[in-house]
């Protein structure tokens, strides 16, 4: 239905696109468990265990480590197939600031476009000018200058990069501990070293302004990056993120349906020791997954982005 | 009776923050809420906007259904978006629901994301003799297609899709009063005589 053509005196103006109705659906993901899926099989099993929205890509992380070479936007006829399959929002990734595929995925219908380091970035200086498109963003980030450069250019959500297909959730934790504890510095900072403080994040001044008087990012705050476990995704809910992102985790583990569902249950009960016990146990094997600090800084996903 | 009032907000998933902020900003008492014995005490509750159906499969799993339904029938409940299909009777896909309003849903109304919008709104019960519109912000928003019995039309797009309605003590909306500064929605809710 086209709003626009329908919108008469007493409805002035129909908005479209705008910042709140973008950060809004960001809004309505939290507290929940964004899951990565291949097939609409899986977009299935993610959306039976409570999954708030899925992110369709071609290879998880995991398997995007293992076979190397340019990893891209995935193909439009399975996200088309994953649309189709789930009634719940889907998200795709396009590199970093290749903006066509943007394009492409905005067209296809996606709800949420995630500019990802997880792909091969297509520009080594720039992002994607996020503010052009109807569409919402989300971005990685490992440090609070990072997220406040992307939410400058129009990310309506971000997240905390940690390291994808790792299984491994020690970056998680300190992109997230970084960011958070940033913000509680900035807000005990008096006004006087605020420009200061943003020329040495390189962040934009008002958003800084913003977030020190908010307490808080002016966007949702997603963890992301190696959450394997119930007890990794209360973990990071208890640090203070708004909702995980669980990429190979799931469908990378023996028994993917009752470790989805798990999951979604920690991270609503984030805060209750006897129900995370509950739902911790005998979910079979997870994934194996890479120790991070063996990894070579040039396998790390995490560095990219600028 | 002078006993100040107590909100729930259920706090399984979604923006259960932005309406207990708003509460906050009114100066009443609000509450998150995750699990049926929390019900206990509270003289209303709100069903966030998020996922219908993590919310409603969340429920299920941690037995809510029954207590919801008994704490509805002698209490104000007001749904938003997600909390509207959650407390319909009747919506067009199958999931768990309390089936509360004599209403029917059609989730995803208006598209995808793309298509979330805001307007103003003129809603009959927020008028006061002056008509000041409401902002609402609708994303990826249900619509309602029926209204039975005792169930109410409060809000509707100049297109006549319905998109408000009350039914006694009970409330929906298919839009987000809690993502805007506008507080009047939250102190209609408060004004709706609960009780027995």
């Amino acid at each position: 239905m086209n709003m626009k053509e329908n919108a008469n005196n007493s409805e002035k103006e129909v908005e479209v696109g705008s910042a709140t109705v973008k950060r809004g659906l960001a809004q309505m993901l939290k507290g929940g468990v964004i899951m990565d899926v291949v097939t609409p099989a899986h977009a299935l099993i993610a959306e039976e265990a409570g999954a708030v929205a899925v992110m369709a890509l071609e290879r998880v992380p995991a398997d995007i480590r293992v076979s190397g070479g340019v990893a891209r936007m995935s193909d439009p006829s399975m996200i088309r197939e994953i649309i189709q399959a789930v009634s719940i929002p889907v998200m795709a990734k396009c590199r970093i600031g290749h903006f066509v595929e943007a394009q492409i995925l905005e067209a296809l219908g996606v709800d949420f476009v995630d500019e990802s380091e997880v792909l091969t970035p297509a520009d080594l200086k720039h992002h994607v000018n996020k503010h052009e498109f109807k569409v919402p963003f989300v971005c990685g980030c490992r440090n609070l200058g990072e997220a406040l450069r992307r939410i400058g250019e129009g990310a309506a959500m971000i997240r905390t990069k940690g390291e994808a297909g790792t299984g491994d959730v020690v970056e998680a934790v300190k992109h997230a501990r970084t960011v958070l504890g940033e913000i509680r510095r900035l807000q005990l900072m008096p006004y006087d070293e605020l420009m200061s403080y943003a020329k040495e994040i390189g962040a934009p001044y008002g958003v800084v302004k913003e977030t020190k008087e908010l307490g808080r990012l002016p966007v949702v705050n997603f963890a992301a990056g190696g959450i394997a476990t119930p007890a990794d995704a209360a973990l990071m809910m208890q640090l203070g993120v708004d909702g995980v992102f669980v990429g190979s985790g799931i469908f990378k583990s023996a028994e993917p349906a009752p470790r989805a569902k798990a999951i979604v249950e920690a991270t609503t009960h984030y805060n209750n020791p006897e129900i995370l016990a509950k739902v911790s146990e005998n979910l079979g094997e997870p994934m194996v997954g890479i120790n991070v600090s063996s990894l070579p800084e040039s396998e790390q996903l995490a560095t990219r982005g600028w | 009776m002078e006993k100040p009032l107590k909100i729930g907000v259920l706090a399984l998933q979604g923006a259960f923050i932005e309406h207990l902020k708003i509460f906050s900003h009114l100066g009443v008492s609000a509450v998150e809420i995750r699990l049926p014995k929390q019900l206990d005490g509270l003289d209303g509750l709100v069903i966030p906007g998020g996922e219908s159906t993590t919310i409603g499969k969340l429920a299920v799993m941690y037995n809510f259904m029954e207590p919801l339904i008994e704490f509805a029938a002698v209490n104000p409940v007001w749904g938003t978006c997600a909390g509207m299909i959650f407390m319909a009777k009747k919506v067009d896909l199958a999931q768990p629901l309390l089936g509360l309003m004599n209403i029917t849903v059609r989730r995803n109304a208006f598209g995808r994301q793309v298509d979330s919008f805001q307007v103003n709104l003129n809603v009959s019960v927020l008028n006061d003799g002056e008509t000041k519109p409401f902002p609402a912000v609708f994303i990826r928003a249900p619509e309602i297609v029926e209204v039975e019995k005792d169930a109410v039309v409060i809000a509707e797009l100049s297109d006549g899709t319905v998109v408000a309605a009350q039914e006694g003590k009970w409330l929906v909306t298919a839009f987000h009063p809690e993502l805007t500064d506008d507080y009047r929605f939250h102190c209609y809710f408060l004004s709706l005589p609960g009780g027995a």
